[in-house]
């Protein structure tokens, strides 16, 4: 138990080995390899490898509420959505003077809803520290106020997961709304640069795939420090024996709700590192069906166990990627046949077949 | 007098819960040597009298067992003493200072009373070890939880009750894959981890094999000294293996009290419990 975090996660070492391995070789084979040999790897497929892992940082996240501490939250795709706005207002912020109307104080959704001044809440914005904190700060309180209401009131089970629907879809509509200063239904958009790098180019493109990779590695090795600790037993104790572990003295509302918010700045996080690289969000992202979906990506990797959820992660992005550039209308027939399929013959995920010890024991 | 150094070392580790507590009243003292007190306790159920001016008094260090037919208000009885039900009257007292229905019941656990529910419920998925951990008396708020580590002391002290419940050999065994038998021991160990002075034990042999009856016998009798254990149990030999004083609880108050025998041979006893049935 005082072993290192890595110590026994056979499939978490391998995870990191070749998240090491793609971080150095990816970008060598996009910058220094030339774009006609068959070694080279495209700037779009870096962009797409960025973009799949920011969904592993967030299948992480969801992991560690699901698969760790018992909560199957149907709403963690909000609060990827709310660090992502809290990024796209700060690359908002950057455009400047350089949009269509040419204003360099207010972003162009705004002059053209007539808008005369900046609204307070977007105060701060062209600061990028402001935004990065804001990136955590905003999910982090909002996962806080939630988890104080509904964990202190005892909501559990299908309930809980229930209310997580609902808080994404009040945001969704919230944020389709033009007066709520987000850019209604077009999201934001049009960003030019970040950090003064711009956004277009291949170094940036390859900054943010690697910056995206230090932070799934990141939440991978915190998440892993949490379930390997003491407070790690805590909540699976909460996940398997919730009122067995209350009795033994433990306040399992409080390891709930910081548990929760921990997965919540997870989530933002990773949302920040996805907006730059896909160039839009829109109020889309807080549809309930992506909550949901993440929560597919984690049981078909095989849920408790963190890299797998990383793999479900992947493997079922790439196949969406693939199946809707074939068949668009077939991706959701899919998605629905898989998870369905795993969860009568799969019922660990993939993972589960890589840690036949740990079942048999 | 050893059971009472004994008992004055325990007492000496519980001073981690004055931090925690207020202090007035909480502090057990046990000098006139009874544990328990519980005087003239009645509950009234929908007008059904659960328990009817129960008078039982248990001294420390004694290992006590209570029997009675179904309904005798056994279960309810325990239930009072950790502040789950709430007597209409009476008094039930924890030591000469500590007024136990004045306390909530986390409070209750924490001033040193744990007990065992008839249904072993442990941690299915973690190891006899961590089940063990996880009880440990310790600082239970998030972030001690976070960086906690198992110092040596604490190590040992798991060992200890590895030892006591006899599960040395399973302390790496998830949990689940334990025998029946073995969980209801793990449960009892986990009990003993937060060292509580007097352990109030429910049915504990229930769908037990032979074999691991007598090794329950043999742990309990091993508790009581530095623990005081009140066990609730149908089986009369179980019973007869390990008291030397036995309570008959019948109607919500005590029928009889003495050795087994003297309980066995008592013409009311046997007339409500154990005339007909059970001849020996
Ligand atoms: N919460 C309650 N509400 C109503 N009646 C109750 C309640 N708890 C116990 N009783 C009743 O009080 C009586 C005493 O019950 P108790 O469970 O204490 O008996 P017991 O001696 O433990 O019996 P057993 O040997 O079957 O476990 C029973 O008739 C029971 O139905
Ligand atoms: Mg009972």
């Amino acid at each position: 138990m005082r072993l290192g975090t890595l110590h026994l996660d056979r499939g978490g070492q391998i995870f990191l080995a070749l998240l090491t391995l793609t971080t150095i070789l990816v970008p060598i084979l996009n910058l220094a390899v030339p774009a006609d040999s068959p070694m080279h790897v495209s700037t779009f497929t870096v962009t797409l490898l960025g973009k799949y892992l920011t969904y592993a940082l967030l299948a992480i996240a969801v992991d560690l509420v699901w698969g760790y501490l018992g909560i199957l939250s149907l709403g963690h795709g909000a609060f990827f959505a709310l660090g992502g706005y809290a990024m796209g207002m700060y690359l908002m912020r950057q455009i400047g003077d350089r949009g269509v109307y040419g204003n360099p104080e207010l972003p162009d959704f705004m002059v053209f809803l007539n808008w005369q001044e900046l609204p307070w809440f977007w105060h701060g914005f062209d600061m990028f520290w402001f935004a990065a904190l804001m990136v955590m700060l905003v999910p982090g309180v909002l996962a806080f106020v939630f988890g104080w209401l509904t964990f202190r009131s005892r909501v559990t089970g299908v309930y809980l997961s229930i209310i997580t629907q609902a808080l994404t879809y009040a945001l969704m509509l919230a944020f389709f709304r033009n007066e709520m200063g987000f850019g209604g239904n077009n999201g934001l958009t049009d960003f030019k640069d970040l950090l003064g790098f711009d956004l277009q180019s291949d170094v940036t493109r390859i900054g943010l795939f690697i910056a995206s990779a230090l932070a799934v590695a990141g939440g991978y090795l915190a998440c892993r420090t949490i379930v390997t600790s003491k407070l790690g037993r805590v909540t699976v104790a909460i996940r398997d024996a919730e009122s067995r572990t209350r009795f033994i003295g433990y306040r399992v509302e409080r390891f709930k709700l910081w548990v929760f918010t921990f997965s919540a700045v997870l989530a933002g996080i990773a949302g920040a590192l996805y907006v730059p690289q896909v160039g839009i969000i829109n109020p889309g992202e807080f549809s309930p069906i992506n909550s949901i979906e993440i929560v597919v990506w984690v049981a078909i990797g095989g849920r408790a166990t963190l890299y797998g959820a990383v793999l479900g992660a992947l493997l079922v992005n790439y196949g969406k990627t693939y199946l809707t550039g074939v068949m668009p209308d077939a991706w959701l027939f899919a998605l629905g046949g898989l998870f369905v399929l795993v969860t009568l013959f799969l019922p660990y995920g993939i993972a589960g077949l890589l840690r036949r010890k740990e079942t048999t024991a | 007098m050893k059971t009472l150094d004994n008992l004055r070392t325990t007492m000496r580790r519980d001073q981690v819960w004055e931090f925690m507590v207020p202090k007035t009243g909480l502090e057990l003292d046990i000098s006139h040597g009874t544990i328990l007190y519980l005087e003239d306790i009645s509950v009234t159920f929908d007008g059904f009298r659960a328990i009817d001016h129960l008078n039982l008094y248990i001294d420390a260090g004694e290992l006590r067992c209570i029997i009675g037919p179904n309904g005798a208000g056994k279960t309810t009885m325990m239930d009072i003493i950790t502040g789950k039900t709430r007597p209409d009257t009476g008094t039930a007292w924890f030591g000469q200072t500590i007024d136990l229905l004045r306390l909530s019941e986390p409070e209750i656990a924490s001033v040193g009373i744990g007990r065992k529910f008839q249904k072993p419920t442990v941690f299915e998925h973690q190891t006899v070890m961590e089940n063990l951990e996880l009880a440990m008396a310790a600082d239970k708020r998030v972030w001690p939880t976070l960086v906690a580590r198992l110092t040596p002391e604490q190590h040992a002290r798991i060992d200890a009750v590895l030892e006591t419940i006899g599960l040395q050999e399973h302390r790496a065994r998830r949990a689940g894959a334990l025998s029946h038998g073995q969980k209801q021991w793990l449960e009892i160990g986990m009990l003993l981890m937060q060292d509580p002075h007097l352990l109030l034990v429910d049915e504990p042999v229930a769908g037990m094999t032979h074999q691991e009856m007598d090794r329950t016998a043999e742990l309990l009798k091993s508790l009581a000294g530095r623990h005081t254990v009140v066990v609730v149990e149908h089986d009369m030999d179980f019973v007869r293996s390990i008291a030397n004083k036995v309570t008959v609880l019948h109607q919500g108050s005590v029928l009889a009290e003495g050795s087994m025998d003297e309980v066995q041979n008592d013409p009311r006893v046997i007339e409500v419990y154990l005339g007909g049935g059970d001849g020996h």
